[in-house]
């Protein structure tokens, strides 16, 4: 992957100022970007000699989600490529299995507060913590700290964790300042926009801005984009019947728009929706968007042998 | 009151699923209410300001309910009308039927109302012998069919233009039977004439009311057809029927909120009709009623003002969030099993009912927040959707079989390295069993799942025992 930095430095066209603008100000903890760590990245790739190699690259605790864990382990490889090509220092702590949502969004309050103390203790010491979902991340982000609202001093530690809560494609373009990707994918494909990484963590821009630079990749909007696909977590087995309804619109919509690839940040909503394309003996493929954006599409599609 | 079918949500939708014209019908929520509010909130640059500025003055409101109620009912008192206060559905049927009783009343038209439902306000009228009739074009329909309204704003938005014709044809039998109403001109028209009539002959008109002004007693509703000025105008007797969270302080107040309502419901900039009304019939005006009542209902509300779900008595009752829900739009309101449908209906609902009566419906969404996303009131929809998840936890009202499977794996979660053993067993005989497929058709205990979408097999070994080993190589 080449850094858009690296490319604006070849073109020489950029000045300081370019780069400021071009690696904003991260909103949430006011980070910015320094122009050695940007340059750190494109260090990597070896060919900036000339450059300075960022001295202290961020810390980033992987954050890797159950179902990356337990059904695609690729999308956790290619998320720490992505990570480690945007500058980063990647660590996966073993003390995670899951962000709690299945006791949270079940109303159990208890074993959620639980779960999301042991997340919190286990990243640690990171400077950000990533994860390749916008829902979990939304969890973590959004959620941990009103768990503590009786415990004063864990919620201040919680709040804190949640500033250096990031999903993973926000992480890359907003905090880190990546605009392109050096990866190639010829493709048709159609982007859903995941609802809590939509409408918890306003991701909508940034998935879309880099897989525009994927080379040979072509990228056609479905109708309702951000309309839920009816994953739900547990609703999409306690409410098969609606669930169904609800995933039949989406299919619907991913046909129509012609795409032979349907992508998002989101495991459980592509799961969902991919599983619902075979069983209509659709052609689409779906990906997680970190496999096409670390051009590791190797492995078959979701769902395929 | 309205009989509550919400503990039967499941066939319920899955009777709505399979309603040829329910689904035909919804297709209109689906294009039209979306597509105009969204034209008409990115027509007005300030509507995210005027939604922050309308859930403020609700906040306020809510704040000091007590003194704005108070002054309420001395600016309605001054100007000659009466307040009565109902605790419950049944001190407020018992009211309505008191003042009717009192004028000999025989019919009562009606203004749309969702007050008037939640009390079961129609059913009690006629078992006393007054006949309630509605007047709003939706309403009007469904009290031909017998039903209740399945949208707070378009109660009759299920049906399709041809059972609304055949259901014409067979309630106007005094009509020439082959007379065209093809156009939906035709079929208002045709309706338009029959309650013209009855708006004569009403003794009581009845309307509930979108706003209590503090500042000046007046019931305001807003309308399009005209029919809520008629049904309070004409009658000797005006009853409004209200929650008390209706209350705004002015009419600035009032005018605000008005800018986000009509927007966020129908796309409108405005309703047609915006109505104020402030007591009876005054000396020298022209027209009026002789008395007006307002009934201020509590009905569950001051509870909610102390609870979790106070945000909730912000709402404005648009039907944005419904209109937006994929769930609502799927199923349509009557799915809901009582008188709110969608978002709102599900944090509503419990509250009114008992959670114990319905406890399908704060877990019949997928959270997805786009009703939150629309609200012009701001209400955290999913948050308190999930509130209610919570006092069904804390009462053990969730089923013991999603309890124990709960358990088992929360349990496995808190412990990471037995969870790691454990995934990493099962997912090596999930991909074993998946024979090298890449999915499942059919697999034991995943049959919600799989009755409609294949499940996607497992890669392989888990990431964590994957990157684990790579770890290990790297020290080596």
């Amino acid at each position: 992957m080449v850094a858009p930095v690296w490319l604006l430095l070849q073109a020489g066209s950029l000045s300081q100022r370019q780069i400021a603008i071009d690696a904003p100000f991260c909103a949430i903890d006011g980070t910015l970007p320094a122009l050695d760590r940007i340059v750190g990245q494109t260090s990597k790739r070896g060919s900036a000699a000339t450059m300075k190699p960022e001295k202290n690259k961020p810390r980033v605790g992987l954050f890797v989600t159950c179902l990356v864990d337990l059904f695609r382990p690729s999308v956790g490889f290619a998320t720490v490529q992505l990570l480690e090509d945007a500058g980063c220092e990647v660590s996966v702590p073993f003390a995670q299995t899951c962000c709690g949502q299945p006791a949270y969004n079940s109303g159990d309050r208890k074993d959620a507060r639980e779960i999301a103390r042991q997340v919190i203790e286990a990243f640690d010491g990171f400077d950000y913590v990533v994860a390749p979902s916008g829902s979990c991340a939304g969890m973590l982000k959004k959620h941990y700290a009103e768990l503590f609202a009786d415990e004063p001093d864990f919620h201040k530690r919680a709040v804190a964790f949640s500033l250096r809560v990031h999903e993973l494609v926000s992480f890359l373009h907003d905090v880190r300042g990546v605009r392109e990707v050096a990866a190639n994918l010829d493709a048709k494909a159609t982007y859903h926009d995941s609802c809590s990484g939509l409408r918890e963590l306003g991701i909508q821009k940034q998935p879309r801005q880099l897989l525009s630079s994927v080379e040979g990749l072509n990228l056609v909007e479905m109708k309702g984009p951000d309309i839920c696909c009816g994953f739900g977590g547990t609703f999409c087995v306690k409410y098969p019947d609606v669930s169904n309804a609800i995933v039949g619109e989406k299919t619907k919509s991913i046909s129509e728009s012609g795409a032979d690839l349907l992508l998002a940040g989101d495991l459980g909503c592509l799961m969902n929706m991919s599983g619902k394309l075979k069983r209509e003996g659709s052609t689409v493929k779906a990906r997680h968007i970190a496999e096409v954006l670390a051009g590791m599409t190797s492995e078959p599609a979701i769902g395929e042998g | 009151m309205v009989e509550i079918t919400s503990p039967g949500f499941k066939d319920n939708s899955a009777g709505a699923l399979a309603d040829v014209n329910l689904q035909k019908a919804m297709r209109h929520v689906r294009v039209n209410f979306i597509e105009k509010r969204a034209k008409a909130a990115a027509a007005l640059p300030e509507f995210d300001d005027l939604r922050s500025s309308a859930r403020a003055i609700k906040d306020h409101v809510l704040d000091h309910l007590d003194l704005y109620l108070e002054a309420y009912e001395a600016k309605v008192v001054e100007r000659g009308g009466k307040v009565h206060w109902a605790a419950n559905a049944v001190e407020a049927r018992g009211i309505v039927l008191d003042i009717c009783r009192k004028v000999n009343a025989r019919t009562a038209t009606k203004g749309k109302s969702m007050i008037t439902e939640e009390i079961g306000l129609n059913d009690f009228l006629e078992k006393n012998g007054i006949t309630p009739v509605e007047t709003d074009l939706g309403e009007y329909i469904i009290q031909l069919r017998g039903e209740h309204p399945s949208h707070i704003i378009a109660p009759a938005v299920h049906l399709t233009m041809d059972q609304v014709r055949e259901d014409f044809r067979k309630a106007h039998t005094h009509l020439p039977a082959d007379r065209p109403l093809n156009e939906p001109q035709s079929l208002l028209q045709e309706a338009r004439g029959i309650l013209r009539e009855k708006f004569l002959k009403a003794d009581v008109g009845i309307t509930g009311a979108n706003f209590l002004v503090a500042e000046t007693g007046s019931s305001v509703i807003v309308t399009n057809e005209g029919n809520g000025d008629l049904t309070q105008i004409l009658p000797r007797v005006h009853i409004v029927v209200a929650s008390i969270e209706k209350i705004v302080p002015t009419l600035e107040d009032m005018s605000q909120i008005v800018r986000v309502l009509a927007r966020s419901a129908t796309g409108q900039e405005m309703s047609v009709y915006t109505t104020l009304s402030t007591g009876p019939r005054r000396k020298g005006d022209p027209d009026g009623p002789e008395q007006y009542h307002v009934i201020l209902l509590d009905n569950g509300r001051s509870t909610m003002l102390g609870n979790e779900f106070r945000d909730m008595l912000r709402c404005i009752r648009c039907g944005a969030c419904m209109n937006h829900c994929p769930v609502y739009q799927s199923v349509g309101g009557h799915a809901y099993g009582w008188v709110y449908p969608g978002p709102m209906g599900s944090v509503l609902t419990p509250a009114l009912v008992g959670i114990e009566n319905s406890a399908h419906l704060p877990n019949a969404s997928t959270l997805c927040g786009r009703c939150e996303s629309v609200c012009p009131m701001q209400i955290p929809l999913p948050k308190l959707l999930r509130h209610w998840r919570e006092r069904e936890f804390e009462q053990h009202l969730t089923p013991g079989t999603v309890r124990t499977g709960l358990g088992l794996w929360a349990y496995a979660a808190k412990r990471p390295a037995l969870y790691q053993r454990m995934t990493g067993f099962g997912i090596a005989m999930l991909r074993f069993l998946s024979g090298g497929r890449g999915r499942f058709r059919w697999l034991p205990l995943a049959g919600g799942w799989t009755r409609y979408r294949d499940l996607p097999a497992p890669q392989g070994r888990t990431f964590m025992a994957q990157w684990k080993a790579q770890q290990a190589r790297k020290q080596n």
